[in-house]
C-alpha cells in the first residue's frame, strides 16, 4: 500500500498528464462522430456572447453589402410574385382563412455570429437558440443557396453543421432530372462540394446546376446549390462523382433563413415504424 | 511574485482573446492561421509547479476548443507541448536548465528560435493530425503544419521583439 502511494506521488505530474490526455482525446474523437460532440461546443454563455459582440461590431462595416443582398433578393422575390398566377391579394387573404391548409416549411432569420472554413469539420455560430424555437435538424440557407443543419442549441445560440464538415451529408439532386446523390465535403477547397452516387445513367454535364432533392425532412426539394464543375466515373465505372461550385461564398456569410419543417415529426414517426399508441 | 502570476493571468486571458476573436479569422491564403496564444505556454516561468503548469496549459487549449468548435484537439496538443517543454528545455540548453541559472532575457537569438520553431512544430504536428484525423489527407495535414509553423513562429518572434523588457 505504502508502495502505491508512493508511486502515486512520485509519478503524479505523469498520472495527471494522462488523465487529461485522455479527457482531451475522448473529446476529439467525440468531435468527429456525428451529433456528439456537444460538451464544448461555442453555443455556451461565455463563447456565444463573446461572438455576438464582435459580430455586432463587423457588422458595421458590412452594412451596405448586405443591404445590396436583400435588395437584390427582393428583386427576385417581387419578380417571382408579379409574374406569377396568383395575385398578391389572394395570397394575404389566405393566411387567415383557417380551413386553408397549413403550411409546412416556416422561415425565420438569424445572423451568423462566427464562422469556420479552413479545417476539415466546420461550424457555424448563429444568435438564435431555443428560446425563438430553434431546435437542431433543422435547415439553414441564405438567399443564395444553403449552408448546413442546425446541429445543437443553447438558450441564446445555435450551432450550424456547415456542408463544409466531413460528418454532414445533405440529399441533392440533378435540376433537370430526378437522379439524386448526396453531397459531401473532402477537406480540400471550401468553394468546391462533391456530389457522390450519381448513377452513370443520369446526364451530367458541366455548368449544370445541382438542388436539394427533397427526400429528408429537413430541406424542402430545389434550394439551389450549385453548378457541376467537374466530374469523372468512380473506380467501378458505375457511378459519377461530381465537383460542386457551390452558389454560396462560405466565407462571407452575414445573416441566414432557417427552415423549420412542421411535418418533420410525423414523416420521421412514419418512418422510424413508430406509433404514439404503443 | 504576485508580478509573475498577474502577468501571466494577463497573458491567459490576453493571447486567448486575440487568438479566437483575431487570429482565428485571418485564413491567409484560404486556411493558413497563426496560433501565437501558445506564447502563454512558451513563456510560463521556467521552473513551474508543473501539476498547475499542465493544468493551465490544458484549461487554455480547452478554451481556444471551445471558441472554435473543435472539440479537444487545442487541449490535447497544448497539454503535449507543456509536458514536453522540460525535456526540450534541457535538449536545448542543457547545464543552464538544470542548474536553475536560464532566463528567457539572456538567451542568444539562435537558441531561442530554435527552441520557439521546435515546440511550435511539434505543437502543429499535434494539433493537424488531430483536426484532420484522416490519413487519405496527409499531404494537405503536412501542408498545413509547415505553412502554419511559419506563421506562427514569426508572428511570435515579432511579439518578442515588439514586447521586450529593457
Amino acid at each position: 500500500m505504502q508502495q502505491i502511494v508512493n508511486f502515486l506521488i512520485r509519478n503524479k505530474n505523469f498520472l495527471l498528464f494522462l488523465l487529461l490526455l485522455f479527457i482531451s482525446l475522448a473529446l476529439t474523437i467525440q468531435s468527429h462522430t456525428y451529433h456528439r460532440s456537444k460538451f464544448i461546443s461555442s453555443t455556451n454563455f461565455i463563447s456565444g456572447g463573446l461572438y455576438n459582440w464582435s459580430a455586432s461590431i463587423s457588422d458595421y462595416l458590412k452594412l451596405k453589402e448586405q443591404n445590396e443582398r436583400l435588395l437584390e433578393e427582393n428583386k427576385r422575390l417581387h419578380n417571382l410574385l408579379q409574374n406569377s398566377q396568383l395575385d398578391t391579394l389572394s395570397i394575404i387573404n389566405h393566411t387567415n382563412d383557417s380551413l386553408a391548409p397549413v403550411k409546412t416549411y416556416h422561415y425565420s432569420t438569424a445572423r451568423v455570429i462566427n464562422n469556420s472554413y479552413n479545417k476539415p469539420d466546420n461550424y457555424l455560430t448563429i444568435n438564435k437558440g431555443k428560446h425563438d424555437s430553434i431546435i437542431p435538424d433543422m435547415g439553414v440557407i441564405t438567399d443564395k443557396g444553403i449552408i448546413g443543419i442546425i446541429e445543437n442549441t443553447s438558450h441564446n445560440y445555435g450551432r450550424v453543421i456547415s456542408i463544409l464538415n466531413s460528418n454532414s451529408r445533405i440529399n441533392a439532386q440533378l435540376k433537370k432530372s430526378e437522379h439524386y446523390g448526396s453531397l459531401i465535403w473532402n477537406g480540400k477547397d471550401p468553394n468546391i462540394a462533391q456530389l457522390e452516387v450519381i448513377p452513370r445513367l443520369a446526364p451530367v454535364k458541366i455548368g449544370d446546376t445541382i438542388m436539394t432533392g427533397g427526400r429528408s425532412t429537413i430541406f424542402p426539394k430545389g434550394i439551389p446549390i450549385g453548378t457541376i464543375s467537374d466530374y469523372k466515373l468512380d473506380v467501378n465505372d458505375s457511378y459519377y462523382l461530381i465537383d460542386v461550385k457551390l452558389f454560396n461564398d462560405m466565407t462571407n456569410i452575414g445573416f441566414v433563413y432557417i427552415i423549420e419543417n412542421r411535418d418533420a415529426a410525423e414523416i420521421k414517426q412514419l418512418e422510424t415504424g413508430e406509433t404514439p399508441d404503443e | 511574485m504576485n508580478n509573475t502570476i498577474v502577468l501571466n493571468i494577463g497573458r491567459f486571458l490576453f493571447l486567448g482573446l486575440l487568438q479566437v476573436l483575431l487570429f482565428n479569422h485571418i485564413n491567409f491564403l484560404g486556411h493558413i492561421n497563426p496560433y501565437p496564444y501558445l506564447l502563454f505556454i512558451l513563456l510560463f516561468p521556467l521552473n513551474p509547479n508543473r501539476s498547475v503548469f499542465l493544468l493551465l496549459s490544458f484549461l487554455l487549449g480547452l478554451s481556444i476548443d471551445m471558441f472554435s468548435n473543435s472539440g479537444g484537439v487545442h487541449a490535447a496538443s497544448c497539454l503535449l507541448i507543456a509536458f514536453i517543454r522540460p525535456i526540450i528545455l534541457r535538449w536545448i540548453f542543457g547545464v543552464s536548465y538544470e542548474f536553475q541559472t536560464l532566463k528567457f532575457g539572456n538567451i542568444s537569438p539562435g537558441e531561442l528560435t530554435l527552441y520557439l520553431t521546435l515546440m511550435i512544430v511539434t505543437h502543429h504536428s499535434c494539433l493537424f493530425f488531430l483536426e484532420v484525423f484522416n490519413l487519405n489527407l496527409l499531404v494537405l495535414t503536412l501542408k498545413k503544419i509547415a505553412f502554419s509553423a511559419i506563421f506562427t513562429t514569426i508572428l511570435s518572434m515579432l511579439f518578442l521583439i515588439i514586447f521586450r523588457r529593457k
